[in-house]
């Protein structure tokens, strides 16, 4: 391997300086028996499809840590611009803070522009970005949104490829959803019809993935209005107990009672005043 | 289960990819299947991977999606800038030099395998392939991507030079068909696309009109 990097200055990019002794500590921390905490992550459905007047986005709302759920109800559609939103899968920090550096800049952009900004401008920054680090920020997304050119969706990959498509997938349920939707998707649905599939899709996601699960969020964008449908749908409410299991005080006979009385002396006693100004 | 974050997982790669391109008197004819994979998944099944870099030149991409992508807006917007520059349009050979440039210096991190065809007024269809590793030559066909292997012989045996643009056409779609057939990682749908002095036509063939072959 010939490449022309020994000596050159890394400036910017990820240090990956401390993985020796990350790798170090985790042995440390091994032995005492303990485990060290996971990145946690969206095992995820997200989805969105175009119809006749603009584009529907849907997503679960499970996170979850290794195999336990971390957050029953998060949020994964994503603010970018007030014409477009973006669903994320992946590692949830990387989704969370990737589409605020973008929705920031765009905004900037905007004010620069003068215009409302381009569902195709926001693709070209999440991509350039994301293949600027080559795959190590975990964020793989569906963008979506109406411009002055109509409606938009992408669907964009962590090493920074896109795709752009009438209807799309993305996350661990991601193959149950597009099952739904090659089978049910048309093109130019009316608004209920599209909300109907996309919540389908999500739906199918959720109860055959197990990475997926909880309610199911709908963001309907169309030209001028945004419908944040959160919770669209809350298709795994938490049951209610129909029996209380609390026993009656005297259920358990007691048979002996003996009281120890503690006596201890006070060694030694300080104030130390709050600081309240 | 696809495991989010999965590296391996999550490469769109178009490696599963045949793409084509023929010098014919006049033009070229450009090729490809549309398939895009993310492992044993197919991702995009209508993929369109020959992209215009200008006016009349195009690109055909084969290897790694996100590297393919990038590659061919750097190129895009050099030679845009370059033909602003000229005040003239530019060459296939300048288009091919600037995707050689980019995939030669940085060949240890890219995997990228472009076939660059377009029509200048100086020296007419040219087909420039640009493989694996950043090398640069002209050919009068050239086939790319994992179902290229299993149409070399068809082509070679085939190819004649001074075909016509329907000639050249039914030529593109036969070759890629046979890969498609063949190459479990190659199908979808053809895009064709024809590049000459009066601009671009592009067409799609559809998979139950993709020309047959055998009846085994």
């Amino acid at each position: 391997m010939a490449t022309v990097s020994v000596c050159q200055y890394h400036s910017g990019g990820f240090s990956f300086e401390n993985c020796k002794r990350n790798a170090l500590l985790e042995a440390d921390i091994n032995k005492l028996g303990f485990s060290s905490p996971a990145a946690r992550k969206t095992g995820t459905t997200i989805c969105g499809v175009v119809y006749k007047d603009g584009v529907v986005l849907g997503a679960d709302t499970r996170a979850t840590e290794g195999m336990v759920v971390a957050d029953k109800n998060c949020s994964k559609i994503h603010y970018i611009s007030p014409n477009i939103y973006c669903c994320g899968a992946g590692t949830a920090a990387d989704t969370e803070m990737t589409t605020q550096i973008i929705s920031s800049n765009l905004e900037l952009h905007s004010l620069s522009t003068g215009r409302l900004p381009r569902v195709t401008t926001a693709n070209r920054m999440l991509k350039q970005m994301l293949f600027r680090y080559q795959g190590y920020i975990g964020a793989a997304l569906v963008l979506g949104g109406v411009d002055c050119n109509g409606p938009h969706l992408y669907s964009i990959y962590p090493h920074g490829s896109t795709d752009k498509l009438p209807y799309v997938t993305m996350g661990s349920g991601s193959l149950a959803a597009m099952a739904v939707f090659e089978d049910r998707y048309r093109p130019n649905m009316e608004e209920e019809e599209a909300k109907r599939l996309v919540r389908d899709a999500i739906a199918a996601g959720i109860f055959n993935d197990l990475g997926s699960g909880s309610n199911i969020d709908l963001c309907v964008i169309t030209k001028g209005k945004v419908d944040y449908l959160r919770p669209h749908d809350m298709a795994n409410k938490k049951g209610v107990r129909t029996g209380s299991y609390r026993y009656k005080h005297g259920t358990t006979g007691v048979l002996t009672k003996a009281v120890t009385p503690l006596n201890l002396e006070v060694v030694e006693e300080s104030v130390q005043t709050m600081d309240t100004s | 289960t696809l495991e989010a974050c999965c590296s391996r997982a999550w490469t769109s790669c178009f490696n599963s990819t045949s793409i084509m391109a023929v010098e014919f008197e006049g033009g070229v004819v450009i090729g490809a299947d549309s398939r895009t994979t993310t492992g044993a998944y197919i991702a995009n099944r209508v993929t369109d991977k020959l992209t215009p870099i200008h006016e009349r030149i195009f690109c055909c991409r084969s290897g790694s999606a996100a590297d393919t992508q990038a590659i061919a807006d750097a190129v895009t917007y050099q030679l845009g800038f370059h033909s602003i520059e000229l005040d003239e349009a530019p060459l296939v050979q300048t288009a091919a030099s600037l995707f050689r440039e980019m995939c030669y210096r940085y060949r240890e991190e890219l995997m990228a395998g472009i076939i660059v065809a377009g029509w200048d007024p100086r020296r007419g269809g040219q087909v420039y392939t640009v493989p694996v590793g950043g090398m640069m030559t002209r050919q009068p066909v050239s086939v790319g991507g994992s179902g290229s292997s299993y149409i070399y012989g068809y082509v070679d045996s085939n190819y004649r030079a001074g075909m016509s643009k329907e000639e050249c056409l039914k030529f593109t779609a036969e070759a890629l068909t046979l890969a498609m057939e063949r190459d479990g990682s190659s199908g979808g749908v053809v895009r064709l696309a024809v590049v000459s002095e009066q601009g671009v036509e592009r067409q799609v063939i559809l998979g139950n009109q993709l020309p047959k072959f055998s009846t085994v």
